[in-house]
C-alpha cells in the first residue's frame, strides 16, 4: 500500500541523507560454500544501546541449496524522489537478493518483522533467461522507470555477454534486457549512474567460465579478463564509449559515483595489475566531450616467502592487495578501499578526487598476515576485508570477509573462515569497535558477503537533487 | 460561464500547480542542477505550456462536441469515462518515464504534456464544461459559428486554468528553490495521487449526476 507522506528513509540530497538516524539493523547475505545447507540472509544488531550489539538476531533461510548469495540491494530508495517520474510514496521494505551461482532471485519482506525478514517472491533462472537473456545476476539498484539488475553471463546455452535486467518496481517481474545498444560491451560487474546526467556506468570481471571455478592463471596472465568501464547513455540505453584502463589491469569491479549529482566523477577498484601485482583505484571524469579514466591510487603487492603462499600465487614472491571493493561515503569525501589479499583496509581523503590522500589504516587478516580483530588479539584471522559498506552519516564501516567461494578456497586454501568487523570513523580517527566482531560460529558456517544497512547506505541510493 | 465555474477552474487550476509530478519540482531540480534561479524561471512557462496543450485538447474536444450532441448524452458518456479513468489512476503503481534529467525546454513541455495527459488533468474539468450555464451561444447560427464559439469557450477554460496553475507552480517552485529547500519533500509532499485519483471520480461522479 502507498504512503501518505515519503518513505522516511528517501532524501532529496546527499546532504540531507547524511543527517539520517543512525542504522539499528544490518542485513548481510550469507552462503554456505558445500551447498549442504542453504543460504540465508543474517540480521545483525548494529545498536549500540542493545543487548544483542554486534550478534546476529535473525536468520532468513533460503528454500534452495547452493544460490551462493553475493550481492543484493532495496526495491525502492532516494531516486524515487526524482522529478521526472516521481513516486515517493513507495515503500523501502524489500531486499532484492540474488543467487549468483544459481540464478534465481528472492524478494525479502523486511517491513512485518525487521529481524526476521520473510521471501515473499522467488524469480526462477529461466525467467531472467527467458525475458532477458542473462544468468548469474549480480549487482541491484533502485533506478528511475525499475530496478536494474546487472548481471555477469549470458543464458540458454551462451557464456555471455552479460548486462542488466530490467526489473518491474512493484511486481519484480523481469521487465527485459535493459540495453539496446550495447556497443562493444560483452563483461559485465558492476554498474551504477550520474542520475542528473542520464549516464550509466558499468566494468568488467569475467563470463561465469572465467569465474565460477576459481581465477584461470591463464586467462589472467593472458590479460583475457575486463579492463574497461563502459559508458552508456540512461535515457536512450545506448552504448556511447568504452575507456580501456589498459589490459594489464585485470579485473575491474566496484563502482562509485560522486553522490553529489551535479558531479561528474567516480572511482572504480582494478583487483590487480599483472605487471606487477599491483592493485589500483581510477577516477573516471569528463575530459571535454568525453570520458577519460585516471590512475589516482596504486596499492605495490607486499613481497612474501614463496613459501607462506597458496599455490595459485605462489611464482610470484608477493601478495597482490586485491583490491576487490571500495566504497565512498555519502559526503564524496572518503573512499574506503578493500585490499583483501594483504589484509588492510585504507582510507583515501577523496576532497580533490584527482589527488586521494591517504588518512588511515588498518590491518586485519590476509593471505600471509592472518591479523587478528583487537578483541581476540590472539587468535589468526584468514580472509581479509572485503565487502565495505559505509552508514550514511560516514561514521560507521562495516566490513566483511569473503570474496566469493571458489576464490576464497584457492587463495584461503585452509578454509576462509567466517568473521565480520565495524570501524568508527572520525575526520581524525579510523579504529576498531572493538564490541563488534561476529565471527566463526555466529554465521552458523556460512561465509558473509555483502552488508546493507537498514534504511539505506553509502551504496544503496542515488540523489537527483545536490 | 458562470462565477462558480470560473473559482472550479482556478481551483483547479492551484490543485494541478500544487502536485509536484505537475512540474514544479522538475523547475526547480533544474535550477538546482546549475545553481541557477533563471533555469527554474525559463522551465515554469514550458512546463505550463504543456499543461495547457493537454488541458486545452480536452476542453476544445468537450465543447466541440457539446454544440453537435445532447449535453446529457456527453455528461454520461464523459462521467463514465472520468470514473473510470480516476478508479485505474487510484489502483495503477505504474511510474512513467518519458524522459532523462538533461532535457531542452521544448522536451520539457512536451514531458508535461504527457505527464498532464496521463494523469487525466483535462478531464478533471469536464464537471465545469459541461455545466457552465447554456451550451455556447449562437448554436442556431449553424455548425460552424457553434464551432468558433465552441474554441473560444476551450482556449477560455483551458487559458483561466492554467494561469492559475502556472502562478500556484511558480510560487511553489520559487519558495522552495529560495527559501526552505527541498528537506520540505520528506514531510509535506503529500500522496497527491491518491487525491488526484478521488478528484478525478468525484469529478465524474458530479457530471453523471448532473446528467440527470
Amino acid at each position: 500500500m502507498a504512503l501518505w507522506t515519503p518513505d522516511p528513509t528517501f532524501y532529496a540530497s546527499p546532504r540531507d541523507a547524511a543527517s539520517a538516524p543512525a542504522e539499528k539493523l544490518a542485513y548481510v547475505a550469507a552462503f554456505d560454500r558445500a551447498a549442504e545447507k542453504p543460504d540465508a540472509i543474517a540480521v545483525l544488531d548494529v545498536d549500540p544501546d542493545s543487548a544483542s550489539y554486534g550478534s546476529v538476531v535473525g536468520w532468513t533461510d533460503l528454500p534452495f541449496l547452493g544460490d551462493e548469495l553475493h550481492h543484493f540491494g532495496w526495491n525502492a530508495c532516494s531516486s524515487a524522489l526524482c522529478p521526472g517520474s516521481p513516486h515517493p510514496h513507495v515503500e523501502r521494505r524489500y531486499l532484492i537478493v540474488p543467487g549468483l551461482r544459481s540464478s534465481r532471485v528472492y524478494v525479502i519482506d523486511t517491513k512485518d518483522d525487521p529481524a526476521a525478514p520473510k521471501i515473499v517472491k522467488v524469480l526462477e533462472p529461466d525467467e531472467l533467461a527467458k525475458r532477458a537473456g542473462y544468468s548469474r545476476p549480480h549487482t541491484v539498484h533502485c533506478g528511475p522507470e525499475g530496478l536494474y539488475l546487472t548481471a555477469l553471463g549470458g543464458a540458454n546455452g551462451e557464456d555471455g555477454p552479460g548486462g542488466i535486467a530490467l526489473l518491474d518496481h512493484a511486481s519484480f517481474d523481469v521487465l527485459g534486457r535493459w540495453e539496446v545498444d550495447r556497443g562493444p560491451q560483452y563483461f559485465a560487474y558492476d554498474a551504477w549512474w550520474h542520475i542528473a546526467h542520464d549516464v550509466l556506468v558499468t566494468s568488467e570481471w569475467g563470463t561465469p567460465s572465467m569465474v565460477e571455478d576459481g581465477v584461470v592463471a591463464e586467462l589472467l596472465l593472458g590479460r583475457k579478463y575486463g579492463h574497461s568501464l563502459n559508458f552508456f547513455d540512461l535515457r536512450k540505453r545506448k552504448h556511447v564509449q568504452t575507456v580501456d584502463l589498459g589490459d594489464e589491469h585485470q579485473m575491474v569491479l566496484e563502482l562509485r559515483p560522486a553522490h553529489d549529482p551535479t558531479k561528474l566523477y567516480g572511482f572504480a577498484g582494478v583487483v590487480v595489475n599483472v605487471e606487477d601485482l599491483s592493485a589500483s583505484v581510477w577516477l573516471w571524469h569528463r575530459d571535454g566531450d568525453s570520458w577519460a579514466a585516471q590512475k589516482v591510487i596504486t596499492i605495490p603487492a607486499e613481497p612474501a616467502d614463496a613459501s607462506s603462499l597458496p599455490p595459485v600465487i605462489q611464482p610470484f614472491g608477493a601478495v597482490p592487495p586485491l583490491v576487490t571493493d571500495i566504497d565512498l561515503s555519502v559526503d564524496d569525501q572518503w573512499l574506503y578501499v578493500s585490499c583483501w589479499g594483504t589484509g588492510e583496509l585504507k582510507r583515501y581523503n577523496v576532497s580533490d578526487p584527482f589527488n586521494p590522500v591517504e588518512a588511515g589504516s588498518v590491518r586485519i587478516g590476509g593471505i600471509v598476515n592472518r591479523a587478528p580483530h583487537p578483541t581476540a588479539p590472539d587468535q589468526p584471522l584468514a580472509g581479509g576485508p572485503q565487502m565495505v559498506e559505509i552508514s550514511r552519516d560516514g561514521k560507521r564501516v562495516y566490513i566483511t570477509n569473503s570474496l566469493y567461494g571458489s576464490w576464497d578456497d584457492q587463495f584461503f586454501p585452509d578454509g576462509v573462515g567466517a568473521w565480520m568487523a565495524k570501524l568508527d570513523s572520525t575526520p581524525d580517527t579510523f579504529t576498531f569497535d572493538e564490541r563488534f566482531f561476529p565471527h566463526g560460529d555466529a554465521f552458523r558456517g556460512l561465509r558473509p558477503h555483502q552488508t546493507r544497512l537498514q534504511g539505506g547506505d553509502a551504496s544503496s541510493d542515488s540523489y537527483c537533487y545536490p | 460561464m458562470t462565477d462558480g465555474s470560473l473559482a472550479a477552474l482556478v481551483a483547479l487550476g492551484a490543485f494541478h500547480g500544487v502536485n509536484p509530478a505537475m512540474g514544479w519540482l522538475f523547475a526547480v531540480a533544474r535550477g538546482f542542477q546549475e545553481r541557477s534561479r533563471s533555469l527554474v524561471l525559463q522551465s515554469l512557462p514550458a512546463i505550463a505550456a504543456g499543461h495547457a496543450a493537454s488541458v486545452g485538447a480536452v476542453a476544445i474536444l468537450i465543447a466541440l462536441t457539446r454544440s453537435v450532441v445532447a449535453t446529457q448524452a456527453l455528461a454520461i458518456g464523459g462521467g463514465a469515462v472520468l470514473v473510470g479513468f480516476g478508479l485505474w489512476r487510484l489502483l495503477s503503481r505504474r511510474h512513467f518515464r518519458w524522459v532523462g534529467m538533461r532535457i531542452s525546454l521544448p522536451q520539457l513541455a512536451g514531458w508535461s504534456f504527457l505527464m498532464s495527459s496521463a494523469h487525466g488533468a483535462g478531464l478533471m474539468l469536464l464537471p465545469v464544461l459541461t455545466s457552465s450555464g447554456t451550451a455556447p451561444a449562437g448554436h442556431d447560427h449553424g455548425l460552424a459559428a457553434s464551432s468558433g464559439s465552441a474554441v473560444s469557450t476551450g482556449v477560455f477554460v483551458t487559458a483561466v486554468h492554467t494561469l492559475s496553475m502556472f502562478a500556484v507552480a511558480g510560487a511553489i517552485a520559487l519558495v522552495v528553490y529560495e527559501i526552505v529547500g527541498l528537506t520540505v519533500l520528506r514531510r509535506a509532499w503529500f500522496n497527491l495521487d491518491r487525491l488526484w485519483a478521488a478528484a478525478l471520480i468525484t469529478a465524474g461522479t458530479l457530471t453523471l449526476l448532473t446528467a440527470f
